[in-house]
């Protein structure tokens, strides 16, 4: 049996995918035009701009400190989202339902109003260290994701397997860790990629933190924007979605991408 | 190893809200004891208390000599069958039913021995490696079962274990959990709200009710001599008339029907309560007939139930349900009489 399609439903669809993709195809060209600066369709095609990005230090610093940030943040995240999740899940009953909320707020409070207010508490309020603020900073900006993503597979988690557990003479903490965490896998791993990605793609909080010394890649890419409008910023375009495709592709090799979207 | 386990005055709070009040149970050893009741009864509260998960605001909960009241739960020394049997999903069939002795350090050579031992005993022998998710509903019972026999526990219970299977599986799976449990002569507390299966494999069952045990006995007991109206209606006596003795007459003790109309009660077949009391029968113990001593009553609805005509009869006091033989159909509207059979009747004193 065949289902009939609407044209208009096509024509929507074609509409959607274009433009979701249509920008991105723009960049991978620039990133390949031989020309000094940002232009499309390419002109001539060349890889300069790819080695560029590694031949200017002030890139591969950042990169560097993007990464760590986005492993350290993220990890942090999840040793207060893991227990809180648990916690809202476990207790729903008992806890108030505002409680659940709270783990929203750094999604809805503006990212600006953040790092503002974070730039005023701890870098200029307490001398914290550059690196300690944006830690803090980027943690707190991908808890919601954390909270969220591994709470959907708490909800649908079964406590009195846990019950089970104990009963059978293991302590409830131990039970924690050999039972309910190897059953909730897939949303911590899920949670700690969107976190992940969030964290290194973040502008608006790390502008406020970054200091002497100390940056990351989108804040470096928009510095170098202001001074020179070449390809260079296309290149690490293609790269930070090149490392977003390899996650995604290592996560639906190992887990399936449907749960990211469950 | 067989136990008793002993609730003493056990009262318990879900913030406020009194679940249990003043409960006391003794459980022999190798004994089953199930308790009955709908939801809201404390039944479950009262199985969670014993597995620790719940603390009694006042009152001890003993295991043999060993006092289980402030103990935590992994301490204790329990087999636990849960409704949603809560196999851990991320185990094997042979890993879910090894995980006890592997909390309790049990060398690997012994453990695979009485985990294959026990595993073979609940009929799963060739399932032994799959996951729970490839198991159907029956099976993963046995597995649960096998989880929880295999620690050798001194107590064993059952938390609404055969709600989720469908009502063929269920009567197989009652039987086999009353075998096994008679088989190691462990002492079980079962909770259900299914009366069929409470009787079924019960030695004793205890009707609960708002906090309460109603009444504790032997199922035999409950069902055809229930303690008062609530175990009564419980157990299907569809009829409560109200009755007051006015007089004795030779052998019999005259009872005015409450509405209008007497009765004389058989003093060799009947003992009354108390001057106000309440007479409760099931359809069965009311006998429709055209003449005799009982409580006149227009015939209503009739309806057939394969050993009987069941009809909905109109009376002084009240409606009352009543069986007529199948041989002398009545009409609807007839006049006819309610004759009592004594031994399908009890007296209950009235309540307060």
């Amino acid at each position: 049996m065949k289902r009939k399609t609407h044209p208009a439903l096509i024509a929507f669809t074609v509409l959607t995918f274009f433009f979701l993709l249509g920008p991105l195809v723009v960049i991978l060209g620039s990133a390949l035009s031989d020309t000094p600066f940002l232009t499309f369709p390419p002109q001539g095609l060349t890889l300069h701009w790819f080695q560029n990005i590694f031949e200017i230090s002030a890139f591969t610093r950042t990169m560097g400190t993007s990464f760590m940030l986005a492993v350290g943040g993220t990890a942090l995240s999840m040793l207060i989202g893991i227990p809180a999740a648990y916690a809202l899940a476990r207790y729903r009953v008992e806890l108030p339902s505002f409680l659940g909320n709270v783990f929203v707020l750094p999604i809805l409070i503006p990212e600006i109003v953040l790092g503002f207010s974070l730039m005023k508490s701890l870098a200029s309020g307490l001398g914290t260290p550059i690196m300690a603020t944006l830690l803090v900073g980027h943690a707190l900006l991908v808890l919601p994701y954390c909270v969220r993503v591994v709470g959907a597979s708490l909800n649908s988690f079964d406590f009195s397997i846990e019950e089970a557990a104990v009963s059978l003479g293991c302590p409830r903490w131990r039970a924690f860790f050999t039972v309910v965490l190897p059953n909730i896998r897939a949303g911590i791993i899920a949670g700690f990629i969107l976190a992940f990605i969030t964290s290194l793609n973040d502008v608006s909080i790390s502008i406020f933190l970054t200091g002497p010394g100390v940056s990351t890649l989108p804040i470096q890419l928009l510095a170098h924007m202001e001074q020179f409008f070449d390809p260079t910023i296309a290149a690490v375009s293609v790269l930070l979605m090149g490392v977003t495709v390899a996650v995604m592709a290592v996560v639906e090799r190992t887990l399936g991408l449907t749960f990211l979207t469950k | 190893m067989t136990v008793s386990l002993s609730l003493e005055n056990i009262t318990a709070h879900y913030g406020t809200v009194k679940v249990l009040e003043d409960l006391s149970l003794h459980i022999a050893e190798g004994e089953l004891v199930s308790l009955l009741g709908s939801s809201g009864c404390g039944k479950t509260t009262t199985l969670r208390l014993v597995a620790g998960f719940l603390e009694p605001t006042a009152g001890t909960i003993k295991l043999g000599d060993r006092d289980l009241t402030r103990l935590p739960a992994h301490a204790r020394n329990i087999g636990l069958v849960f409704q949603t049997y809560a196999l851990f999903p991320h185990l094997t069939v042979r890993e879910n039913v090894g995980f006890g002795l592997k909390q309790r350090g049990v060398a690997a050579a012994e453990r695979a021995t009485r985990v294959n031992a026990m595993i073979e005993r609940v009929g799963l022998g060739e399932l032994a490696d799959r996951h729970p998710a490839n198991l159907s509903g029956g099976q993963r019972q046995r597995v649960a079962l096998a989880r929880a026999l295999v620690i050798d526990p001194p107590l064993l219970m059952f938390d609404e274990p055969l709600s989720n299977l469908d009502a063929k599986l269920r009567v197989d799976m009652r039987v086999e959990i009353r075998r096994l449990q008679q088989a190691n002569g462990t002492t079980a507390l079962y909770v259900t709200h299914d009366q069929e299966e409470a009787f079924s494999i019960s030695d004793r069952v205890a009707i609960m009710n708002a906090g309460r045990i109603m009444q504790l006995d032997r199922p035999e007991v409950l069902y055809s001599n229930p303690a008062n109206a609530f175990v009564a209606n419980f157990v299907g006596f569809e009829n409560m008339i109200e009755m007051r003795a006015v007089a004795e007459a030779g052998d019999a003790v005259r009872a005015e029907i409450k509405g209008g109309g007497t009765i004389d009660l058989p003093k060799s077949q009947f003992t009354v309560p108390a001057q106000e009391f309440l007479f409760a029968t099931r359809a069965d113990g009311l006998q429709v007939a055209a003449t005799g001593q009982g409580i006149a009553c227009t015939l209503g609805l009739r309806t057939y139930i394969g050993r009987a005509y069941q009809y909905h009869c109109d009376t002084p006091a009240g409606q009352l349900v009543a069986n007529g033989p199948l041989a002398h159909p009545f009409e609807s509207g007839a006049n006819a009489v309610l004759v009592p059979q004594p031994e399908q009747c009890c007296l209950l004193p009235k309540e307060a």
